[in-house]
């Protein structure tokens, strides 16, 4: 145990030492944080859209208003004709136009059907459908405005409760996904700078023949950073808590003790990863690129996984981070306890001790 | 600006390099300090020393690879600070580390670093043919680097080192991990090329390569410790192997001056 | 002149004798394309909706039956407000709650309002944002056609006069596939681009060929460019396999000039391998120069409108992408693929690009020592 311990210091010192990669270590999830929770978003905001208006009347002059008025939409600029519309799509200055046709409000009048032409750039579809679903909105709602002082009895409301995230905010979308990435990320890196070290330096040799257990040896590489990436973790959600109001419903206790979980998940996958590779240079590339874009994309971080394609979503199966990150929701947003996460939970303290396992033998092959 | 060139060169025809009051410091280390010497045309110049004593990055400032923090120095008639790009067209250098392309053939490293150097074509196929032969590597040459032996390794990166026939070549402990066998073959390699008329300019940490040398400077903690040839040297210091002397030095530095020869 | 070409020479060698390259220039971008693009929806498919109907009359029995009849809802349907509605948002068994009233067709009956409840998990908030429109939208429809039935003859009653036609130019279908395969091959061309060949000269430097370069007579105006050409050119192969690709399995289209298309890679290809080998130059180890590199990209990437639009971004992050060369080249791509964009409408970009282009090689030639 002691000489357990020894190591373990040992691991410390080097990692203070070395300046430039702590101030990365610590640095990027600031950064990181920052930057996914205000820029990585779906809603859609300052759309520049052209409206022509070929009635000119007060209706669609108040629908117009509406419109403009609204957070979702900024009027770029003004034309008379379809034929600027074209040129300003083409130079993507403009990603909405609103036509309405002549004599609007007369026909309005005769109760006759008036249609409003609404042209959304497509080459995004899902601002293409949100821009059209908030237009549809406003001009529902002006409509129905328009119709107040008809009779209506019978009417059905309908009253919608938004759990969770009453505001909508898409941060809570990313945040728990950046934790996880970002866990993710940081321990892939650190047991890259382990084995390489070990491996300049010649070291490993020495601990071999040492009367240290390969599992202590890799246990004590690992301590060392799964320490600094909690405190990265509590550095992401502190973040997340103050800048995007992101709360921790739940158990903390809970949460510290699933994010310890992860990140040694994270951190033993790292190390099997270096095991199994060639060269030092070969396991960062496949981590990175290979392992790391997919995780993003099929662990639910970005996209949801339920309305993925059934072979991707048997995939995302195998991605740990989307157990962490349905796990972090519940825990954090949801307030749910553990009752509610233990598959989740039972799943990723599998996998990492299937990984710790893989480890051990390869370490234990390569004395031979 | 060129007549006074001109008369430089035509001072120093005999000295190939002139070094005065060198020095490198990196922050607050002196890795040089204040170093002169000359090296005479013709001559095999050995640097001798213990790994640290700055041999490397005293050469390195002669072939233009590191900036001096004072001094001057002079390699081939020009001015290492202010010049280094010229100095290079007329040294060869070959590194502790051999830098040949383990991945590509001996051909292909040969084609390359004499293309670089501005050789043409004919002289090149020319000048490689011979140097194939003479390294009796016929049948290897499309063999990669990385897939021959050290000392094969090391006789190509020293012929490449040469094949644009320039003035001066630098070594930098070109014998490093090499057996002793191998290591007074490559000698004989170095001392037939030093007699085609190149100067030669090498370091090392092995004691017994200093008697190939016509002269050596002994290096230790960044100065110059002892410069003569090697009898003369053992003669002063009344030793009677370059082990002894080397020890004998390196525990008076502090008491011995640099000495310049001529 | 010969230098240069000597070192593209020597480049291309070495590129193909490394035996992880080819596979990594044709496969990985391969696999992740098809993942990638069959991932990347923003659809909502499916909503698990379970209604709690303390009514149980033909009203709530009708409105249940039609949403159980639409593809897109997978309903589940219990009699009382128990247990199970208060969980089954918590364990995520279900997106939305829906729950009738007990007294519901009664009072419409009687001509008088009656409400329901709709409780979403709104976790993910764009999508509760699109269950709620679209659920909403069903349980209105329905109410007007059952009330329609019951009071024929009240067809002025239909509210719906002014009527939104929309249009979707560029991408008739909304196919994200058509939205995602340009950013992908934005990816890919940078990081062969920028990325191989910054760590390329990084490596020279850790195994120390680069001083036998340092110490000959070559000029860096002939090495730096003839490190970046090889590299320049297999960025270029990769995006012309990428388009390939990209057409034969989604029929992602090229609208516009291809020529436009390379021509603008190629400036912006300058540009980022130009930052690339001022990055290398400053890094002493490949490690180093990999994380910093990383971070720096998915940082600029997730800038640059990979995932979502440039417009939605707050202000200080659109100011930024003035020097994020990603969403130069993320925006012109989309604009030449799906909407056939000519030179002259991606003149701006161009212009900025080009002098991009040449800041950063002078910066990166400027950075490159031969003598330290």
């Amino acid at each position: 145990m002691k000489r357990f311990l020894a190591f373990t210091i040992k691991e410390f010192r080097h990692i203070h030492r070395d300046t430039r990669t702590l101030l990365i270590l610590f640095g990027i999830p600031v950064v990181e944080i920052v930057i996914f929770g205000y820029v990585v978003t779906n809603e859609i905001r300052h759309v520049p859209v052209v409206i022509l208006d070929k009635s000119k009347d007060v209706t669609t002059q108040k629908i117009t208003d509406r419109i403009l008025a609204s957070p979702w939409f900024l009027e770029e600029t003004k034309v008379k004709s379809e034929k600027e519309i074209h040129d300003l799509f083409k130079r993507g200055n403009v990603r909405l136009a609103v036509i309405f046709g002549q004599d609007f409000e007369k026909k309005l009048m005769r109760r006759e059907k008036v249609p409003v032409q609404v042209i959304a750039d497509g080459s995004d579809p899902n601002a293409a459908r949100l821009m059209v679903g908030y237009l549809t909105a406003i001009v529902i709602q002006a409509q129905k405005d328009l119709n107040k002082g008809m009779d209506k009895r019978g009417r059905l409301f309908i009253k919608s409760r938004m759990e969770f995230n009453p505001e909508l905010k898409g941060a809570f979308m990313f945040v728990p996904g950046t934790i996880a990435m970002i866990l993710m990320l940081i321990s892939a890196m650190m047991t890259s700078i382990s084995i390489a070290r070990e491996k300049e330096t010649g070291t490993m040799e020495a601990m071999l023949v040492s009367p240290l257990h390969p599992l202590q040896i890799i246990l004590g590489k690992v301590v060392p950073y799964v320490v600094i990436a909690f405190i990265d973790a509590v550095i992401i959600m502190a973040l997340g808590g103050a800048i995007f109001g992101v709360p921790l419903k739940g158990s903390l206790f809970l949460l510290i003790g699933e994010v310890i979980l992860f990140i040694f998940l994270s951190l033993s996958l790292g190390i099997m990863f270096s095991t199994m590779s060639s060269t030092q240079m070969e396991a960062m590339f496949l981590s990175f690129f290979a392992l790391l874009l997919p995780t993003v994309l099929l662990s639910g971080f970005i996209y949801p996984v339920e309305d993925m394609p059934v072979a991707l979503q048997w995939f995302s199966t195998l991605m740990p981070a989307r157990w962490f990150i349905v796990i972090l929701k519940s825990i954090m947003l949801k307030g749910a306890g553990f009752l509610f996460v233990w598959k989740e939970t039972l799943i990723l303290a599998g996998m990492t001790l299937v990984f710790l396992l893989v480890s051990i033998k390869k370490f234990t092959i390569r004395l031979e | 600006m060129d007549e006074q060139d001109k008369s430089i060169g035509k001072r120093n025809t005999e000295h190939v390099v002139e070094v005065l009051d060198l020095t490198k410091r990196f922050g607050k280390f002196t890795a040089v300090n204040r170093i002169s010497f000359e090296v005479c045309k013709g001559e095999v110049f050995g640097l001798l020393g213990a790994n640290g004593a700055g041999k490397t990055t005293l050469i390195r400032m002669l072939c233009g690879l590191l900036r001096p923090t004072e001094g001057v120095a002079r390699v081939v008639g020009y001015d290492v600070v202010h010049h280094p790009e010229r100095v290079k067209f007329s040294i060869g250098y070959m590194s502790q580390k051999f830098s040949l392309y383990e991945d590509l053939t001996v051909a292909e490293n040969i084609r390359f670093f004499g293309g670089i150097y501005g050789m043409k074509k004919k002289d090149l196929a020319k000048a490689g043919e011979a140097m194939i032969r003479k390294l009796r590597l016929e049948g290897v040459e499309n063999r990669l680097i990385g897939t021959l032996p050290l000392g094969w390794k090391q006789r190509i990166a020293f012929s490449i080192a040469v094949l644009h026939r320039p003035g001066l070549v630098f070594l930098d402990e070109p014998t490093s991990g090499v057996d002793p066998v191998t290591r007074r073959q490559f000698w004989e390699m170095i001392l037939e090329t030093a007699c085609e008329g190149f100067t030669i300019i090498v370091t090392t940490h092995y004691m017994d390569e200093a008697e190939y040398c016509d002269r050596i400077a002994i290096m230790t903690n960044g100065i110059i410790a002892g410069l003569d040839s090697p009898e003369n040297l053992q003669n002063q210091f009344n030793v009677s192997s370059m082990e002894d002397l080397f020890w004998k030095i390196t525990r008076e530095r502090k008491t011995v001056d640099s000495i310049t020869g001529i | 002149m010969r230098t240069i070409l000597i070192i593209i020479q020597k480049e291309f060698l070495q590129i193909f004798r490394n035996r992880m390259i080819l596979p990594m220039i044709f496969i990985v971008p391969l696999v992740q394309m098809l993942i990638l693009v069959y991932a990347a929806t923003m659809e909502v498919k499916h909503i698990d909706l379970l209604v709690v109907d303390r009514d149980n009359s033909q009203y709530s029995r009708g409105l249940i039956s039609k949403l159980s009849g639409m593809k897109i809802y997978r309903v589940a349907v219990i009699p009382t407000a128990g247990k199970e509605a208060e969980t089954c948002l918590l364990d995520n068994s279900a997106d939305a709650v829906l729950e009738i009233p007990p007294d519901c067709e009664r009072l419409l009956m009687q001509r008088q309002n009656s409400s329901v409840q709709l409780r979403m998990d709104a976790v993910d908030g764009m999508a509760a944002g699109i269950i709620n429109q679209y659920t909403s939208l069903t349980i209105n429809n329905y109410h007007k056609k059952w009330l329609a039935s019951l009071m024929p003859g009240n067809a002025g009653n239909d509210l719906s006069q002014i009527r939104v036609i929309p249009r979707y130019w560029y991408n008739p279908g909304l196919n994200y596939k058509h939205y995602m395969l340009p950013g992908i091959l934005v990816i890919l061309v940078t990081i062969m681009g920028m990325f191989l060949s910054a760590i390329n000269l990084v490596r020279e430097k850790e195994l120390g060929t680069i001083e036998q370069i340092n110490v000959t007579p070559i000029r860096r105006i002939h090495f730096i460019p003839g490190k970046l050409i090889p590299f320049w050119i297999i960025a270029l192969v990769e995006l012309s396999f990428g388009l390939t690709i990209g057409w034969l399995l989604f029929r992602v289209p090229v609208r516009g000039s291809l020529l436009l298309l390379f021509g603008f890679t190629s400036v912006y290809l300058l540009a980022v391998m130009g930052i690339g080998l001022f990055l290398a130059a400053l890094s002493r180890t490949q490690q180093q120069l990999m994380f910093v590199y990383f971070f720096v990209m998915l940082t600029f990437l997730l800038m640059s409108g990979l995932f979502t639009p440039v417009e939605s971004m707050p202000q200080w992050a659109q100011t930024v992408n003035h020097i994020n060369p990603f969403a130069y080249f993320m925006r012109v791509i989309r604009m030449i693929l799906l909407k056939g964009s000519g030179f002259r409408d991606i003149l701006p970009e161009f212009i900025s690009m080009s002098i991009y282009a040449v800041a950063a090689l002078i910066l990166a030639v400027w950075r490159y020592r031969k003598t330290i």
